[in-house]
């Protein structure tokens, strides 16, 4: 049976008839339209999916749509604003922190948390951090430096 | 210093410039496949046999078609009237089995598509799928190679007993008397496991049939659209012209998407019966068990040398897993790795034996570097392993033996002509780096201390700017238009099908510096059919060095009817180009790129033997490969207690012919190494006695990981290529060719004081742990 | 990767929640084992009933010797809460070894415990720390020794119907060593082993040793052999590597691809001396 869910969805509130079992990535996707978040497995390892959930960075292919009703969920779509780009992206862009591309806004988005809870990483803890996240592109190298201009941006 | 601030006039190539790509990707408004929505689009969901080989006995779909929102379900039988899955290889007395789109009576591979299911939604899709019933008889099946053609060994195809789909030979010079003459014969089998290519995004097809102008068009996730629409084409019989493919974002391919795959002709089948949009998009785990595999090899290699360390004569027999069936190039892969046979060494022998071995597994084909890592890795442990027999230098012994550089175009025993090159020039640097004596002192310190520290070169080459196109089954040339529109702006569409390499913004790069133009005003155009003029598509290293010669060629045209239109606004008749302008030599005046453009489509007067408008079109033929080398160091330290290897160092000098963006070309290389070392540590496509698929999902396929990765120290030696105008030799393998056999000759020499001469791949702990410790065979 | 239809509740109360539970229904904690396999279709409830509402399930508090914490407590409230870093290093150590920051943002301690996975991380510090587990149904509660809660792969004391509510974990000695040790399994980032240790030194000897390891065997496990030849010594490295060679005493080793049965004993061996070392050289 449908359920009627609310979720705020890049500070704009929306309310939608969902089954309980929608994933979380395939409401922001399908219903939302908004498709910047990617899936790119089923068992929860490679991260395309990462969205933040009221601040929590979380894999949106393992929550269902309903697990986020009443929550505040960000995406890569609302990372910019006013045109502006955030720092992180800024950053990616910088020192080419990707290829195809398709791993980017998940690795943009888990940068944001791994930022917001210790503003200058080490090369390690970057490492560690980004742990949850699969590149098949870049051999992590230019994710990693464009991590660590974003942590000196941010700290600037 | 990742990017530079560029003044207008200097110029755009060689620089660090930020992609042009990026903007859509960071702020995730790219569209890849999945993101495609169509109105009334529907959505299919496949079934796939798990047996790896069985006899269907009977199929019941009615159950499924029952459950609503189910709109179709098809089967085999549906089918049969669509053209096979191409395979686009030939060679000699190759058996090829007919591929169906859908089994019929037999299925040859876990994951072969036995039905589909076409739905409104794709949950309804996913549910209905369980409720097909097939009756299958389980058959006995053969995964590995070597057991398959072992007497007794189950047929994959029961037509051809053997499970021998070809053997090919070839020799160059006199193996026998190099043989006879040699001082020393080192001997050893040596594999290239299966691996699976996994790139980020898995493939997809959306396909819309539009009744009224009877067109169909398919978007797929794919490395070459202009051959898939015309093999696609030809698989349901319909006009080409009418048939468009997309390719919109694609998110990683590796070879992986140089093919054309069953389900692309499917969603258009489907997309014609039900006169709806479809969309198609793979799990995971379907792409684990259904998209190409890569290497599979089996090689014994014997390497004939003169005491001093002069090699003479390579002899190789190399067994190749092709899996269950032929895709596109199956079969072909390994002629490359022959072709690649001798490295960058000066022997004029070698002898190879290829047997191409049916599996009931997915099939193999290109995946980043195609047939040449396995060669390489082969040569470069051979010459490691005669080194040690030997008792000569890794670095000595190859030195020695490097084709010198004055011998070049050098014709090697395997029928290639080495472009140009200075083979000595990246080890020298790589030793430099290192500081090889140094770490040679420190390696014995750490030696007598217990540890166990090795240092692994290896001195790689490569096939790249492939190719000619005597050497590919459906031409190796490219294409190139660039129209100056009449205010000036540039638009390039190439006939290349980038996905991620950046020619976006190498080839606006070329178009800036060529035409004088601001980079911001040259758009770069691919993959779409109807738009873009027959292009071969992005594969084999080839992007920029044959796409961006024939946009170079292209250019050449423009420039020079630009300059025509030039001397007649400015009534001059000596005129230069620079800049974005045309001046007088005479008087100083000039007119603009924008000007002269507005001129030739206004078209109120016309230069003699002039046509209007400002576009040119190059079907550019390279006249050879283009021969990539370079030299990777590796440090590796391995724990004695757990037999884990730390990579201490890894230094890589990549000689790619000239660079036009560092930036793009640090990224292909970091990148090409990580898939290398997921080669030579971790990755493995286990396939058990049954052929069932044992890493069937990532968390048992492990892909290198941010945490696992060490820095890449990364620098170039620079050595024009003369095969194209522009100097590039191809950089997107080199990685992955140069770092898997200096990971293992690292280890392999770490474990030196256990007397341990190779180790096949990968690396794993346990594997190193066994060695180490019960001194037991890996 | 996509899941069978069933129904979903999300109660706010616990009892609420246990009535559900009570007739039939599966509880969904953080979600981080149980939706993959849903989404595989290798289990398929009925009815999930979502814990994630359940504010009451989520705390981390002090009283009188012991560390309690809510069952829906992730991994990440775990590790990064200075209570648990200050009071029970150990399993802030422990929670740190979990998946990755998106896992541990998710990831409970009462859906891992739940799930009993042989090769999940916390379970051996679990074992070691001893801790206690609060369990609930409509019929009441009871409290269970981390011995008797897992029984074994994926299999554990409670019965249909009945949840975690609490971990109780003893408040650690301040001059105890501790240390967990994992060798990681490179795909799947969980365990091949993963040996957790506290040592408690008195007069130069070691008083107390608990080692708790997961990953061997069908389930996590206390090393007692281990513990009994470490404790009385001085804990040098001989004593160490002693009692590091018991620790898979009595224990029949997983094979997989990973690892074989061979390699994993010896791994644990190897993993609980490095764990030991580390816990001894803290311990003070």
């Amino acid at each position: 049976m449908k359920r009627e869910i609310s979720v705020t969805l890049n500070g704009k509130p929306r309310t939608d008839e969902v089954e309980p079992r929608l994933l979380l990535i395939h409401y922001i996707r399908d219903v939302a339209g908004l498709t910047g978040a990617h899936v790119g497995c089923e068992t929860s390892i490679c991260g395309a999916c990462t969205v933040a959930v009221d601040g929590i960075a979380v894999k949106s292919c393992t929550m269902f749509a309903v697990q986020a009703d009443g929550k505040n969920v960000l995406t890569i779509e609302g990372l910019a604003s006013n045109g502006n780009l955030h720092t992180i992206q800024e950053a990616f862009w910088n020192e080419h922190g990707l290829q195809c591309g398709f791993c980017t806004p998940g690795m943009i988005m888990v940068t944001k948390q791994i930022l917001e809870r210790n503003p200058n990483p080490t090369e390690e803890e970057i490492r560690h951090g980004l742990e949850g996240n699969l590149c098949r592109c870049t051999g992590y190298q230019h994710i990693v430096n464009a991590v660590k201009t974003a942590a000196a941006k941010t700290g600037a | 210093m990742a990017t530079t601030t560029i003044t207008r006039t200097e110029p755009l190539v060689g620089k660090r410039i930020r992609r042009r790509e990026d903007p859509r990707l960071i702020t995730g408004t790219a569209t890849y496949v999945e993101d495609i929505q169509i109105p009334g689009m529907h959505h299919a969901c496949i079934l796939r046999s798990p047996h790896a080989a069985a006899r269907i006995r009977s199929i019941t779909t009615q159950p499924a078609l029952d459950m609503p929102g189910v709109v179709a379900v098809f089967t085999g039988a549906d089918t049969q009237g669509i053209g096979p899955v191409p395979c686009g290889a030939s060679l000699p007395g190759l058996r090829v089995p007919y591929h169906r789109i859908l089994a019929t009576d037999r299925v040859y591979f876990v994951g072969h598509a036995v039905a589909v299911v076409v739905a409104t939604d794709k949950y309804i899709a996913r549910d209905a799928i369980d409720l097909i019933e097939v009756d299958y008889e389980p058959l006995p099946a053969v995964a590995d190679p070597e057991k398959a053609i072992a007497p007794g060994a189950p047929p994959v195809h029961p037509e051809w007993p053997d499970n021998v789909a070809f053997t090919f030979h070839q020799e160059g010079g006199d193996i026998d008397k190099a043989f006879a003459e040699a001082d020393v014969v080192v001997k050893q089998r040596i594999t290239s496991q299966r691996l699976i290519p996994t790139a980020m995004e898995t493939r997809g097809v959306v396909a819309e049939w539009r009744p009224g102008e009877k067109s169909l068009t398919l978007r797929s996730s794919t490395q070459i659209p202009h051959l898939m629409r015309t093999l696609v084409a030809q698989m349901l019989s319909i006009p080409e012209n009418r048939l468009r493919v997309i390719t919109p974002e694609v998110g990683g391919g590796f070879g992986s998407k140089f093919n054309v795959y069953a389900e692309e002709a499917l969603m258009g089948f489907i997309a014609m019966k039900i006169h709806k949009p479809v969309k198609w998009i793979e799990s995971r785990r379907e792409n684990f068990l259904c998209t190409i595999h890569g290497r599979g090899h089996v090689d014994y290699f014997e390497l004939a040398a003169k005491r001093d360390g002069t090699m003479l004569g390579l002899k190789l027999k190399l067994i190749q897993d092709l899996g269950a069936y032929h895709q596109l190039l199956t079969p072909l892969i390994p002629t490359f790795s022959v072709l690649m046979m001798p490295g960058l060494y000066k022997f004029a022998n070698i002898q190879a034996d290829i047997t191409g071995v049916f599996t009931n597994c997915v099939p193999t084909d290109a995946y980043r570097g195609a047939g040449r890592p396995e060669a390489t890795h082969g040569i470069e442990r051979m010459v490691d392993i005669l080194a040690a027999e030997l008792k000569m230098d890794p670095a000595e012994i190859r030195f020695k033996n490097f084709v010198q550089p004055d011998e070049f175009p050098y014709a090697t025993p395997t029928g290639l002509s080495y472009d140009s090159g200075n083979y000595a020039a990246p080890l020298e640097k790589a030793l430099a780096a290192v500081d090889y004596p140094h770490l040679l002192a420190e390696q014995a310190k750490a030696r007598e201390a217990g540890k166990l520290m090795g240092i692994g070169i290896s001195s790689y080459g490569e096939i790249c700017a492939v190719g000619p196109s005597p050497a590919m089954p459906a031409g190796g040339w490219e294409s190139a238009t660039v129209k100056i529109e009449p205010t000036g702006k540039v638009t390039i569409m190439t006939g290349i099908s980038p996905h991620g390499q950046g020619e976006e913004t190498t080839f606006a790069q070329i178009a800036a510096d060529e035409l004088g133009v601001d980079i911001d005003d040259v758009l770069v155009i691919h993959g779409d059919t109807t738009v873009v003029q027959y292009g071969i598509g992005t594969f084999g290293s080839r992007g920029t060095a044959v796409g961006g010669s024939a946009l170079y060629f292209a250019l050449q045209d423009l420039k020079a009817k630009i300059k025509k239109f030039g001397a007649m606004l400015l009534d001059s008749d000596d005129i230069l180009f620079a800049n974005g302008q045309c001046i007088c030599n005479k008087t100083g005046k000039s007119v603009t790129i924008a000007e002269v453009a507005g001129a030739s489509y206004r078209a109120m007067k016309l230069p003699p033997d002039t046509e209007p408008g400002m576009v040119a079109t190059r079907f550019w033929e390279p006249p050879n490969f283009t021969f990539p080398f370079g030299a990777h160091i590796v440090v590796t330290e391995v724990d004695k207690d757990t037999g884990d290897i730390a990579i201490k160092r890894y230094v890589a000098v990549d000689d790619i012919g000239k660079i036009i963006n560092p930036l793009i070309v640090d990224g292909q290389i970091h990148g090409g190494v990580a898939q290398g070392l997921g080669q030579a540590l971790w990755e493995q496509a286990v396939y058990d006695d049954n052929g069932q698929l044992i890493t069937g999902e990532l968390m048992d396929y492990a892909l290198p990981r941010a945490s696992r990765m060490p820095w890449i120290e990364s620098s170039h030696t620079v050595t024009p290529s003369p095969v194209n105008p522009l100097g590039v030799k191809g950089v997107g393998e080199a990685g992955t060719i140069g770092c898997s056999p200096a990971v293992v000759n690292s280890v392999v020499n770490a474990l030196q004081p256990f007397g341990i001469r190779h180790i096949d791949m990968p690396l794993t702990s346990e594997k190193i742990w066994k060695l180490v410790n019960a001194g037991g065979q890996a | 990767m996509i899941a069978h239809i069933f129904e979903y509740s999300a109660p706010t109360d616990l009892k609420e929640a246990l009535g559900q539970l009570a007739s039939g229904g599966k509880p969904l904690a953080g979600g981080m084992s149980l939706i993959p396999i849903m989404k595989l279709r290798l289990a398929a409830p009925e009815h999930v009933v979502d814990l994630g509402r359940i504010v009451a399930l989520n705390y981390i508090r002090e009283e009188a010797g012991t560390l309690h914490a809510g069952a829906m407590t992730t991994h990440y409230q775990i590790e990064s809460s200075p209570l648990v870093r200050s009071r029970c290093p150990l399993l802030a150590e422990a929670a740190s070894h979990i998946g990755d920051v998106q896992v541990r943002n998710m990831g409970t301690i009462g859906g891992s415990a739940a799930h009993a996975d042989p090769a999940a991380d916390y379970p051996a510090s679990l074992m070691a720390l001893e801790v206690q587990f609060r369990l609930a149904s409509s019929s009441g509660e009871r409290t269970v020794s981390v011995e008797d809660f897992f029984v074994d792969t994926f299999a554990t004391a409670l019965q249909p119907g009945e949840i975690i509510t609490e971990v109780i974990i003893p408040v650690e000695d301040p001059s105890a060593g501790v240390s967990y040790q994992k060798m990681v399994q490179p795909a799947s980032g969980y365990a091949i082993v993963g040996v957790a240790a506290r040592i408690t030194k008195s007069g130069g000897k070691v008083t107390k040793a608990r080692v708790g390891v997961t990953g061997l065997g069908p389930k996590a496990f206390r090393a007692k052999a281990a513990e009994k030849l470490l404790e009385g010594t001085e804990g040098t490295a001989a004593d160490i590597a002693k009692a590091a060679a018991a620790v898979s005493e009595g224990v029949e080793s997983n094979t997989d691809l990973h690892a074989s049965a061979n390699y994993r004993t010896q791994m644990a061996r190897v993993y609980a001396g490095r764990a030991l070392s580390v816990a001894v050289s803290r311990a003070t």
